[in-house]
């Protein structure tokens, strides 16, 4: 799962860093992902993973890293 | 059960008291001064010494620090009646307001801002925004300077193509990336203290309206200490504090300027039926239709003030940091720079060339100059463009 996380990142989180240097906990936002670009990720998470991301978990923190991304994925797709 | 005797604050300063002192600011100074300082592009000096001389500047600062810990939805209702009598003055108060709700809300656990803060109460200092800057616009989460740290100090150079009253202001705060070396979204915010920094004015402020803010494009050169650098990264700032509470602010004065158009109105009518007892001004249909308008507008001008208040108070950071919320308080910025324009331009209509007329009591045209800057202080259509990318991912659910 953390493979396609960072291929999404490193097609639409606009970073300013290499993906792939990228620790599982580094703040994504400190890495120059805009609000706008999280979007993006947000939306190519929902079609990668077939989820649809509750309003409650449409928070900064929930977007921030690698880490917070797989576990929310992981939420929504447990059980399936 | 132990009966606290803390120092209550006096009746002479509780809020609402504090509402009324302003109250009578604005209709005994700022709008006997509105005029000239429209006409000659001036600081409201008068009125923001008014405003200083009461205490006002420190309002939002807790009675921790020797504040009087007005609520937020407070000192909304006060740029709403300084709005009515002038729009420069509330602006100047209404910004300076949100940089003081930044360090309040932000700087607390920084004994160097806590200090600051108790100073402010005292000495009443006037605190400028700088977040625009050449190259970037209106994006406030996009710097293009940085600060840049030696040791316990601070270097920042920003060319800013607009600071309201920075001429007259204290200090500053000021956005910028947080290292030479980091991304344009990864900022800080920096106060800026007196002698540290210099201004160098790059263009005159000679504007359609707001004249009296004194918004000119300056470079901005300064060193500090690194403690008066806010210790959380900006975007947590803007989303929690500056956004939410720059759309209330703001749209609470353009509802003040909306009102005060109404009041013109209202008197343009009232002496219309005056002049020919028994029979209805056909202007007053349209005034009917206006004080409909005004009510929208209040309405929710009042409401999102209330809620950004209430989920502010509550410091539940999921909420402040979600995107149903960032998209209300857009929405309300939107609307409302949209709905004072209406509501003057339909006020002008309603006065006929008494309103045109920029001798006569029923005058329109500053604050119709006023209310079209609403739009352009951050651009609608990049606010909407924000919106438009949220709810590709918001379900409303
Ligand atoms: C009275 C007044 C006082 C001000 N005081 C201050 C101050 O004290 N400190 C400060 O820092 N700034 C201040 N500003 C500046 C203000 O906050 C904005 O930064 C500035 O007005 C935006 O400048 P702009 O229109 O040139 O730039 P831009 O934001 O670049 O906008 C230019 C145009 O492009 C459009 N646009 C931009 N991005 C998009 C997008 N993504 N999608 C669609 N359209 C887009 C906008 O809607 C606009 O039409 C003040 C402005 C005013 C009017």
């Amino acid at each position: 799962m953390n493979e396609s996380i960072r291929s999404i990142l490193k097609e639409h989180g606009r970073l300013a860093i290499e993906v792939e240097t990228l620790a599982e906990a580094a703040d994504l936002y400190q890495a120059g992902m805009t609000s706008h670009a999280s979007v993006n990720v947000m939306l190519a998470l929902e079609s990668q993973f077939d989820v649809e991301f509750p309003d409650r978990m449409l928070r900064r923190g929930v977007f921030g890293s690698i880490a917070s991304i797989r576990e929310a994925v992981e939420e929504l797709t447990a059980g399936r | 059960m132990t009966i606290e005797i803390a120092a209550k604050p006096q009746d002479a300063h509780t809020p609402s008291d504090l509402l009324a002192r302003v109250a009578r600011i604005a209709t005994q100074v700022a709008r006997v001064h509105a005029e000239d300082v429209d006409r000659k592009a001036r600081f409201p000096t008068e009125a923001i010494e008014a405003l200083k001389s009461e205490g006002m500047l420190g309002a939002l600062v807790p009675s921790s620090l020797g504040g009087p810990g007005v609520p937020f939805a407070q000192v909304a209702a006060m740029c709403e009646v300084l709005g009515q009598a002038c729009s420069a003055t509330a602006m100047v108060f209404a910004m300076h307001q949100i940089q003081v709700a930044c360090l309040v809300r932000h700087g607390m656990e920084s004994p160097a801002l806590r200090d600051y803060m108790r100073e402010l109460v005292e000495r009443q200092w006037l605190i400028a925004s700088v977040t625009s800057e050449v190259g970037v616009g209106g994006e406030m989460r996009t710097s293009v300077t940085s600060v840049v740290r030696e040791g316990e100090r601070f270097t920042l150079e920003k060319d800013a193509t607009t600071i309201s009253y920075g001429a007259q202001a204290d200090d500053l705060l000021v956005t910028a990336r947080s290292a030479p070396d980091a991304a344009a979204s990864d900022q800080v915010l920096v106060l800026l203290r007196k002698g540290d920094f210099t201004l160098e004015r790059k263009g005159e402020w000679d504007t359609l309206g707001m004249r009296g803010t004194c918004s000119p494009p300056f470079k901005v050169t300064s060193r500090g200490d690194a403690r008066q650098i806010l210790p959380v990264p900006f975007a947590e700032i803007a989303s929690h504090t500056m956004v939410p509470v720059s759309h209330v602010v703001w749209a609470s004065l353009w509802l003040g300027i909306a009102a005060g158009a109404v009041s013109r109105a209202r008197a343009f009518v009232r002496q219309q039926a005056r002049s020919r007892p028994g029979s209805v001004p056909p202007t007053a249909v349209r005034l009917a239709e206006l004080s409909s308008l005004l009510q929208s507008m209040r309405s929710s001008v009042h409401d999102v003030a209330v809620e950004a208040d209430r989920l502010m108070g509550s410091g539940d950071a999921d909420a402040l940091s979600s995107i149903s919320f960032a998209l209300r308080m857009n929405n309300l910025k939107v609307s409302a720079s949209q709905q004072v324009v209406d509501i003057v331009h339909r006020a002008l209509l309603i006065c006929g060339i008494q309103g045109y007329k920029n001798d006569s009591p029923f005058s329109l045209g500053r604050p119709l100059r006023d209310a079209h800057s609403a739009a352009l202080m951050v651009g609608n259509d990049r606010i909407l463009a924000t919106n438009a990318s949220m709810l590709l991912v918001l379900k409303d659910d």
